[in-house]
């Protein structure tokens, strides 16, 4: 077994073993077409979210909410919720504020650079409260 | 080089320090054949080599040792040895031997760079005093001192040579004509319509100009010292005759020792520049190749290094030249591209243009089918020069109406290239150093878009700068290679920016939403992207004005216009208050000081007068904005594709130069265009008098005090493609000033593509200059009623986005960096520099 087929083992296990759910904001806190970053504590530490509400969006599985990192990987910022957000290809995607690099919101894969991905978290509404798995 | 450094040396010899010889040493030189030879030069002049090209510039001042190409211990320190003052008078080539008057020479190798000579006409008196030619150094001394008693001067002889001699005449205070035995001057380069234009301009510069004279003899003069006699028995007297009726390959010693020669002279030479004996070489103006003598330097340069590779066994080949050529004569324009005359192309059909008022004259030769440039000529103007040389030299198909391409520019024809004309080695991207060759060699290796040539080449991908440059390049290339170039601006909208704004302005589209549920593409989700969110938040701002944190509005910005601040590498903002023309005042800049105390700004004065504060974490925007806007500042709109700063010099206050108020000036422009949002930035400058401190030239937007007013400069440009700003106007009053401006910056607002820079658009702009010029000062178009009330619009509804957010509890939510938690970010890590804070 290869390092790196370790560690993704490892990966996967610490997500069975220890993802909750957590409420982090209401409805009214997030920003329609846009993202907010949130702040989260999890098993493995904490962790910063950019957090994506496409209210009304037509797409097969009907998503409004999404959840990426907030890091971005090409400027090593905290900044991925202050990107635009829009749809490429099909695809709803956000554009890092920096280098301008596409992320899918569904699972946080970079349009250009197949090697990068952004960690992609479950979120749901309940009611009006927003939680994410975490 | 092939051999070792051990081996005896081999004798090489070079006749002549002229300019292609000296190249020859630089070549060796640089290239390591010192090793395997030992160099010994020959000149015949007492100079070492030098620029002959700008002899003239001896007489307005220059003197031989700035005109010299190396410094006087170049040869010595290479370990060349140069033999000024010695001609060679024989080559013996059975020894292998040159002989001068001081001794004999052994060579193994032998490179013939001797020149040309100025060719006098046999006419009986040509050898009399005062009787010259113009080619050295020595020649301008001796012309120099015939002149000082002397009121008049012939040049016999009136091509570019007998021109250049005339101004220099001119230059001595001669009194001086021109005699041509041609129907008309430069024959070589000009037609009869040319030729009789340049004439005019040349007369009217108070040099006569006489043609198809042929002299007969020279004898005394009555009132002068010379009196030439011509065919018709008219006479010229004249107190100094210069000689320049076309050169003469100096072939004599190669004639003599029996190397084979041209039947109009010139030492006949293969691709490798060989005469037909293999020791001996041959460059320069003394060398025949394919029939032809090349009588510019740049060719005898390519034939130095093609002996170079000759001479270290490398595969150069010199394989002919381009002749075309740009020249000022006496300050009259004459250009002249390929087949000028068009004689060398049979069936090759003409398009010409004369305006016999401007006095200028252009001519196309272009191949049968109109496809292709073959030729050109250009006198009294050579503006369209470089246009038609990429045409001509790249092969580039004409457009349509090729006479469009000599036709003044107010009759909607198309004059500059564009993207077309710039040569393969034009940088596109200096970050990546992609040129447009590279651009090229992608879309010929298969990329069919721009995000394929940016995947492969990385252009456009550092500062970003370049973005609308390439796309320009790409789209050209593309269509160059026959591929349809979608104008869209995205995959949402089957528009181009232009195309939207007419939209949004028709039909009063207020919103994004509106906008892409009417007029998007339907097989997309209908959420934009982020180019065409931007450009269209861009342009309901041009129309609306409505603030750009509105809630509508809020998703379309890019994060510098949500957070109006400029996000930096770190996720840090900047904060640029204005300052409107650079003018500060005490209490103010106290007030700057301790804000970015108190928030731990670093502080830095930018190029555009004013003071940016670096670091404000996102959180602290709001209050470092409420503590400024009572200090009196507004927003500066740093993060906004809008007006950013009007520079201004010190202007008649202060300055004693200064003939108008540029501060005042400066000022009243940054205040009434202040928050215009535009396809891109938008620079302003002002200088109060024309020594032009505030640098207006190189801006959008540039303005220079007068006696009278103001001049008006537009489109120029700093940065990666600098472009001088042009004249657009002279001598406006102030109310006229903000009119115009007015029109201009709506007019570019309504037409340029997004992110396209004034200077980008100006150059893309069908038509020109002086299609701008009909539009905004003639009002060919009719709407500069509707741009100026359009411009009032922005300007009555100004307001500073800083002051409307802190007024917003519900703007100022967006103001945190978690939604669910009051902590900053904790990884933003700054470490201290010259006493201030920095990025970690
Ligand atoms: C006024 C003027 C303006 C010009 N303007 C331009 C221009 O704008 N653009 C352009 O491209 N070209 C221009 N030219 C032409 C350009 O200068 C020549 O093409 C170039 O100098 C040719 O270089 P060369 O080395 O072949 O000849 P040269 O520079 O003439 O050098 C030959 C040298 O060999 C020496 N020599 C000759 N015989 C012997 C011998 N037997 N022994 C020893 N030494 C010998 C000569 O004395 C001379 O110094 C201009 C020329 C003149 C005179
Ligand atoms: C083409 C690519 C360019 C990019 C991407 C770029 C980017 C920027 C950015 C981001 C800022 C704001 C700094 C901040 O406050 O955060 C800035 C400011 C500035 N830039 Fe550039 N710039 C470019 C070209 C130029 C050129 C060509 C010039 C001058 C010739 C120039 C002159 C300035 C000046 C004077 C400022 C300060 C402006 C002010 O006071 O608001 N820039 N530039
Ligand atoms: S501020 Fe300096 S480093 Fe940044 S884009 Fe401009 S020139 Fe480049
Ligand atoms: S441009 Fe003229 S007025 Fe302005 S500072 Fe310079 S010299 Fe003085």
């Amino acid at each position: 077994m290869t390092a790196t087929a370790l560690k993704k083992e490892m990966d996967t296990m610490a997500e069975q073993t220890t993802k909750t759910w957590q409420k982090v904001c209401t409805k009214a806190d997030l920003v329609e077409f846009s993202g907010v970053a949130a702040w989260i504590e999890t098993a493995d530490g904490p962790a910063q979210v950019a957090i994506f509400y496409l209210p009304g969006l037509r797409q097969g599985k009907d998503h409004e909410l999404y959840a990426l990192d907030h890091f971005d990987p090409f400027s090593k910022a905290n900044v991925i919720a202050r990107g635009i957000v829009g749809d490429l290809k099909g695809a709803a995607v956000v554009a890092s504020p920096i280098y301008k690099q596409h992320f899918r919101l569904e699972d946080g894969q970079c349009l250009e650079d197949e090697s990068v991905k952004l960690r992609a978290w479950k979120i749901e509404f309940k009611g009006d409260e927003v939680w994410v798995e975490g | 080089m092939s051999s070792p450094k051990t081996a005896a040396p081999e004798q090489l010899i070079i006749i002549g320090n002229g300019m292609v010889g000296h190249h020859l040493v630089e070549q060796l030189v640089d290239n390591g054949a010192l090793e395997r030879y030992q160099v010994t030069v020959f000149g015949e002049e007492r100079h070492r080599a030098y620029d002959r090209v700008h002899l003239s510039e001896y007489f307005s001042g220059r003197d031989a040792d700035s005109l010299a190409l190396c410094e006087a211990d170049y040869y010595t320190v290479s370990g060349v040895e140069l033999r000024t003052g010695e001609a060679v008078i024989e080559i013996d080539r059975n020894a292998q031997e040159v002989v001068t008057d001081q001794g004999r020479y052994p060579y193994d190798r032998l490179v013939l760079a001797t020149g040309s000579f100025p060719f006098v006409p046999p006419i009986p008196g040509n050898d009399r005093d005062g009787c010259l030619v113009y080619r050295t150094l020595d020649d301008l001394d001796a012309i120099q001192a015939a002149a000082e008693n002397a009121t008049t001067g012939v040049v016999v002889g009136g091509g570019l040579l007998g021109l250049e001699a005339a101004n220099a005449l001119r230059g001595l205070n001669l009194d001086t004509a021109v005699v041509e035995f041609a129907s008309r001057l430069m024959p070589m380069q000009v037609d009869n319509e040319g030729g009789e234009l340049l004439r005019e301009k040349i007369e009217a510069l108070g040099v006569q100009v006489l043609t198809e004279r042929a002299t007969q003899r020279i004898e005394d003069g009555e009132a002068s010292r010379h009196r030439m006699v011509f065919q018709d028995d008219k006479v010229l007297e004249t107190d100094l005759i210069v000689f320049s009726a076309g050169i003469r390959p100096r072939d004599q010693l190669a004639r003599d020792c029996g190397l084979e020669i041209g039947e109009r002279g010139g030492v006949v030479v293969d691709n490798q520049c060989l005469t037909n004996d293999p020791a001996i070489l041959a460059i320069g103006e003394v060398a025949l190749w394919n029939q032809s003598i090349f009588g510019l330097v740049a060719p005898g340069y390519q034939m130095a290094k093609t002996a170079l590779s000759t001479l270290t066994e490398g595969d150069i080949q010199f394989g002919g030249a381009d002749m075309s050529t740009k020249l000022k004569l006496l300050g009259v324009d004459v250009g002249s591209i390929g087949d000028a005359h068009g004689t060398q192309n049979p069936g090759a059909r003409m398009f010409r243009y004369l305006d016999p008022i401007k006095q200028e004259y252009r001519k196309l030769v272009v191949s049968s089918d109109g496809k292709k440039l073959l030729g050109a000529m250009l006198v009294g103007d050579n503006g369209v020069y470089d246009t038609l040389l990429q045409y001509y030299s790249n092969g580039i198909e004409l457009p349509a109406e090729p006479a469009s391409l000599i036709l003044p520019q107010s009759s909607g024809a198309a004059p500059t290239l564009g993207p077309g004309a710039l040569p393969e080695t034009a940088t596109i991207c200096s970050c990546h150093n992609v040129t447009k060759g590279d651009i090229c060699a992608t879309i010929d290796g298969g990329a069919v878009d721009l995000g394929g040539v940016k995947g492969a080449t990385k252009a456009s991908t550092g500062c970003g700068g370049c973005t609308a440059l390439l796309k320009s390049v790409v789209d050209h290339e593309l269509e160059a290679r026959g591929v349809e170039v979608d104008k869209s601006i995205c995959e949402h909208f089957a528009h181009t920016r232009q195309g939207l704004y007419d939209i949004v302005r028709v039909e009063g589209i207020k919103t994004f939403t509106d906008l892409i549920e009417k007029h998007g593409n339907a097989d997309t989700h209908r959420l934009g992207c982020d180019i065409c969110k931007p450009a269209v938040a861009s342009i309901l701002a041009s129309c609306f004005n409505e603030p750009i944190t509105d809630a509508a509005h809020i998703p379309l910005q890019d994060t510098n216009d949500t957070f109006m601040a400029n996000m930096q590498k770190n996720g840090t903002y900047s904060v640029v208050p204005r300052v409107a023309g650079g003018e500060i005042t005490p209490d103010k800049l106290i007030a700057l000081g301790e804000v970015a105390n108190k928030y731990s700004l670093y502080s830095k004065v930018t190029g555009g007068q004013r003071i940016d504060l670096f670091g404000a974490r996102l959180e602290d925007l709001p209050d470092i904005w409420s503590e400024l806007i009572a200090a009196g500042f507004e927003t500066g709109h740093a993060y906004g594709k809008s007006l950013r700063t009007v520079k201004s010099c010190v202007g008649s206050t202060w300055c004693r130069y200064g003939v108008q108020d540029s501060v005042g000036m400066a000022i009243q422009l940054e205040n009434r265009y202040k928050g215009l949002r535009s396809p891109h930035k938008i620079k302003f400058g002002v200088s109060g008098c024309t020594r032009e401190c505030a640098e207006a030239q190189s801006k959008d937007i540039g303005i220079i005090a007068t006696e009278n007013g103001w001049n008006l400069y537009v489109c120029g440009n700093g940065g990666m493609r600098p472009r001088h700003a042009e004249l657009f106007a002279t001598d406006l009053d102030d109310e006229q000033l903000y009119r115009t401006i007015d029109r201009f910056l709506m007019f570019y607002v309504r037409t340029a593509d997004r992110l396209q820079r004034t200077s980008v658009w100006r150059e893309n702009l069908d038509g020109g200059l002086e299609y701008l010029k009909e539009v905004i000062l003639e009002d060919s178009l009719g709407i500069n009623d509707e741009l100026e009330r359009q411009m009032q619009t922005v300007v009555d509804t100004y307001q500073c986005e800083w002051a409307d957010a802190i007024s917003d509890p519900e703007k100022l939510k967006r103001f945190r960096s978690f939604v669910n938690d009051d902590r900053p970010d904790p990884s933003i890590i700054m470490t201290s520099e010259r006493g201030q804070l920095r990025p970690a």
